[in-house]
């Protein structure tokens, strides 16, 4: 089947034409109007990234994906720098490393990044040590986190490091929502609001290390503008949103996405014909999603595309998928 | 666009508060009553001119929270209903702000500073005066009243909260340094009260929170140790001419410089103030002429002319007392400025914190264009220019060129990436010029006198002259101004300095500390950029107390911590981490040792520099980094 990409960058008023530039010591031609990550890439190099997603407005916040430009005071973001003629560019310098290290520390230290893929071994690539912040902090109860205003903190106690530590929300059936995990990329609010999903059901609430994703006055999901499309969990990077038999199987110790099959189809709810990747495993559909990399849903769906499935599964594996149910 | 509503009522008053800022609801769409508009319910509302008035939320919530002292469900309800603003969105604005509540609180708030200017003159006494009388700061309050996690009103209706006793909170700097301690009282009501009070004494205290009335502004009597001295400049009127009056204005000189500016044109007056030299006074010393000229070339229209008055370097008060002692002086700038730079509109970002200068400005708005001096027709020479003002609400980040665009644009105040600079995408995505008050209000000499006159002033590299805000161990704190290129042991002196000088905080908290044998430094940028110090938006602050100095580092990292916005991983965390580096350092429980956690501060400070969105990460570590390298202070202490 064929997949195209639909870039999301600005469209060209005019035709410009193409860019040479520096990159790593190598000269580079890049078409007017891309980013350096894209023109990274094309060049065949690798440039970590967290927040970025290519079907998502950048939100340059995780600034994993900085690199050096000479004559630039400080490090840019390779993900919404746009090209320039004559730019010299350097993509794993000394400067460039270190801040990549810190920003994984600092991350890595704040936040549970075990379900995020391919962080264990960036870690391992940026030579992090999260635990010279100290031993992690106890983790926050819900309503800790909800007194936690703007403006003065509690002095830092001197044996910790602050995480956002936390519990699981889990306020409804279909996804649950580990904001333990969450690293603030924005993805998720940009998903939920003009970039796909026009519902602003969620958004940035609090300031600073307080910041957290959130619904109007806290409420949870079911009374909230939420419609359960699911794509806010599609493009979380981290695992903190996550649907729930995958959550389910996950903390049984039985996902094991090595052992899944994934097979595209056509979605039968609707005339849009909207693609959809089922992750089967063990003979049971355990999660559905739609491609990035696809024209007309660029990795979107709706509740029933993502979430409606439970007809087309054996009985007993419905309940086996849904542990948590199954007992109540 | 369909949005979903919280299942709350607002109440009255409520309803009142907001209609005031935005007008009555013109359909049932939008707030407006079931029996009062039978027919509209066929009729679509919303789409462009609707999102336009996102504009207004920041407005509409701080008409709430001057009603009741917080920011309700129902009231959140009501501003969504009526702007067609999704509620998690404006609950994510409700939130940002310091000064916008969204847990009931008293009707009169006492914001006590404990900043760096207080911390050490006074504040703790304030503060242990406060907890006598009122108990807990109403941070900690807070987190009692959100256990139950159920919004709603509080017991009775969100009007109860008039009868309850006044509460405080500690607040960072209300930029009155000069008047330490000080404080902001804010009173909600049907008629608002807000007050600020310097010189605060444990009885002025404990009558704020007993209820008494905070009497006269501090600034009322807006003074600078300078006062009559023939060679003031920019503080010429200060304290000598009545800020509440256009014609006494005029009768020293005011307006003259507008009037000059339309007979040069345009060019001619951004050609004068490119030869004179002027950078920006806000601490990024940007030349002034070119950022006019870049927006006056932009195609696109509108342009916008925007006055950074979010002065909340801790600090700093030099914008202040501008302000509230010459508020048309910023008016007349302004209004050359948008002559100059092709805009008809002008908004001044004006912090919270400064309810007097507000009221001082305000009334100079109204004046000028009464007299024809905003507006349509301006000086009935067919040029138009009018002005609003927009009030903070407590962010620090707003401060940043763009936070401050997307706090007018009705949004949190998160910083964009640049580029685009805001000469050519700034306030609602159009060319925006924006200037510090200082930097405005040398416009005004610039026009009268010609920019090779004023770049005589100085230094070649730094011309004409500086307020500089002098606070601390001094004996005249204040506002001084001073040629570009005096020293700052010449200023240290003329404002008293203590004989134990140890330290001077030169810039702010995004500044740097430098050593009392440091001080023959000439304050210009280039000896302050060869000396590794910055100028900053031209705080010195004098320590002469080693632990007051100690307790100042920790204060700057706590309030970058504070006032990080929270957007990107290097300043958010960043700054967590640096503050809880320092507290092992300076409770004598390094982790691994003194030498390994000041790597670590510097790992963490070269890391927020380098890869922080904007000016706050990058300058988080400024002071901190000089404390330790300029002064040894946590090295030689710990050890």
């Amino acid at each position: 089947m064929t997949a195209t990409l639909i870039p999301i960058t600005r469209p060209a008023r005019t035709s410009r034409p193409p860019v040479a530039l520096t990159i790593d010591g190598r000269t580079v031609t890049a078409e007017a109007g891309v980013t350096l990550l894209a023109a990274c890439r094309a060049a065949g190099l690798e440039i970590p990234t967290l927040c970025f997603l290519e079907t998502l407005t950048p939100a340059n916040v995780c600034r994993l994906c900085v690199v050096e430009v000479e004559g630039a005071r400080v490090l840019v973001p390779s993900c919404s720098r746009e090209v320039e003629a004559g730019m010299v560019v350097h993509t794993n310098s000394p400067r460039v490393r270190h801040a990549r290290r810190l920003v994984l520390e600092f991350l890595a230290s704040s936040v549970d990044l075990s379900t995020t893929p391919g962080m264990a071994e960036l870690l391992v690539e940026y030579g992090c040590h999260p635990e010279r912040f100290g031993a992690s902090a106890e983790p926050q109860s819900t309503a800790e986190r909800a007194a936690v205003g703007v403006g003065h903190h509690e002095p830092p106690d001197t044996a910790h490091a602050a995480t956002v530590a936390q519990p699981v929300l889990r306020d409804n059936e279909l996804f649950v929502r580990d904001y333990a995990k969450c690293v603030l990329c924005y993805r998720c609010v940009q998903a939920c609001g003009v970039d796909h999903q026009n519902s602003f059901a969620i958004a940035l609430a609090g300031r600073g290390f307080a910041a957290r994703i959130s619904t109007e006055l806290s409420v949870g999901l079911p009374d909230s503008a939420c419609v359960y499309c699911g794509n806010c969990v599609a493009v979380c990077p981290t695992g903190a949103l996550m649907a729930v038999p995958e959550f389910d199987l996950r903390a049984a110790g039985a996902w094991r996405p090595e052992e899944q099959a994934v097979t595209d189809t056509i979605c039968p709810y609707c005339g849009v014909g909207c693609t959809v990747s089922l992750h089967v495993q063990d003979n049971v559909i355990v999660k559905a999603t739609s491609p990035f990399a696809h024209g007309i849903t660029q990795g979107n769906l709706c509740i029933k595309g993502r979430f409606g499935w439970q007809h087309v599964q054996p009985e007993a594996a419905t309940a086996s998928t849904a542990p948590a149910r199954a007992a109540e | 666009m369909d949005i979903r509503l919280p299942d709350a009522d607002p109440t009255d008053a409520e309803r009142e508060a907001v209609d005031a800022v935005l007008g009555a609801p013109t359909s049932r769409w939008h707030g407006g009553a079931r029996d009062q508009w039978q027919h509209d319910t066929h009729v679509g509302h919303g789409g462009r001119a609707m999102r336009q008035r996102r504009t207004e939320l920041v407005p509409a919530l701080q008409a709430l929270q001057s009603r009741h002292g917080w920011i309700s469900p129902g009231g959140l309800r009501y501003v969504c209903e009526r702007l067609h603003v999704p509620p998690a969105e404006a609950w994510g604005v409700a939130t940002f702000y310091a000064l916008l509540a969204t847990a009931p609180r008293p009707r009169r708030v006492v914001h006590v500073c404990d900043d760096i200017g207080c911390r050490n003159r006074g504040a703790r006494d304030v503060i242990a005066a406060a907890t006598a009388v009122a108990g807990a700061h109403l941070g900690h309050a807070h987190a009692t009243a959100a256990e139950g996690d159920a919004p709603g009103h509080p017991a009775g209706d969100a009007a109860g909260s008039a009868t309850q006793a006044p509460g405080w909170m500690p607040s960072p700097c209300l930029g009155l340094c000069d008047q330490a301690p000080a404080v902001l009282v804010t009173d909600a009501g049907a008629v608002p009260e807000e007050r600020q009070l310097g010189g605060v004494t444990d009885d002025v205290i404990r009558a704020l929170l007993t209820g008494a009335a905070p009497g006269a502004d501090a600034l009322a009597d807006t003074r600078v140790p300078q006062q009559g001295d023939a060679s003031l400049v920019l503080l010429r009127r200060v304290g000598v001419v009545d800020p509440t009056s256009l014609a006494a204005y005029r009768d020293a000189g005011g307006y003259r410089a507008l009037a000059r500016a339309l007979d040069l044109g345009a060019e001619a007056v951004i050609a004068e103030v490119t030869a004179s030299g002027l950078v920006g006074r806000g601490g990024a010393a940007f030349p002034t002429g070119r950022k006019w000229d870049a927006v006056r070339r932009q195609e696109a229209t509108p342009h916008y002319v925007v006055c950074n008055a979010d002065e909340s370097e801790p600090g700093t008060f030099k914008d202040r007392v501008l302000i509230a002692g010459d508020p048309f002086a910023v008016v007349e700038a302004m209004t050359i400025a948008g002559f100059a730079t092709g805009s008809t509109k002008g908004f001044v970002y004006l912090r919270a914190e400064y309810p007097l200068a507000h009221q001082r400005l305000h009334g100079a708005v109204e004046a000028a264009r009464a007299a024809g001096l905003l507006g349509d027709d301006v000086m009935g020479r067919g040029v138009r220019f009018d002005i609003e003002i927009r009030r903070g609400a407590g962010a620090y980040i707003c401060g940043e060129e763009t936070a401050l665009f997307e706090s007018i644009e009705g949004k949190r105040g998160e910083p964009r990436t640049k580029p685009p600079f805001p000469v050519q995408v700034g306030l609602f995505g159009k060319p925006t010029v924006v200037n510090n008050v200082e930097t405005l209000a040398n416009v005004l000499p610039i026009v009268l006198e010609g920019g090779a006159a004023y770049a005589a002033k100085g230094t070649p590299q730094s011309t004409g002259t500086r307020l500089f805000c002098l606070s601390g161990a001094v004996a005249r704190p204040g506002v001084y101004e001073a040629p570009c290129g005096t020293s700052l042991r010449a200023l240290l002196q003329q404002a008293g300095v203590s004989p134990r000088l140890s330290a001077v905080l030169l810039g702010g908290a995004a500044g740097g500390f430098i050593r009392a044998d440091e001080t023959d430094l000439p304050l210009t940028l280039e000896h302050a950029r060869a000396a590794d110090a910055t100028l900053g938006s031209g705080v010195i602050m004098a320590f002469d107390d080693p632990d007051d100095l100690r307790e100042a580092v920790l204060r700057i990292a706590a309030f970058f911590r504070d006032e990080s916005c929270g957007q990107c991983v290097p300043c958010r965390v960043g700054t967590v981490r640096q503050e809880e580096a320092l507290h092992r350092l300076a409770t004598g429980a390094p982790l691994g040792g003194v030498t390994a956690e000041l790597a670590l501060l510097d790992d963490i400070g070269r890391a927020m520099r380098d890869a922080s969105i904007c000016g706050l990460g990058q300058s988080a570590a400024a002071a901190v980094d000089s404390a330790v390298r300029r002064l040894g202070l946590f090295a030689t202490t710990a050890q």
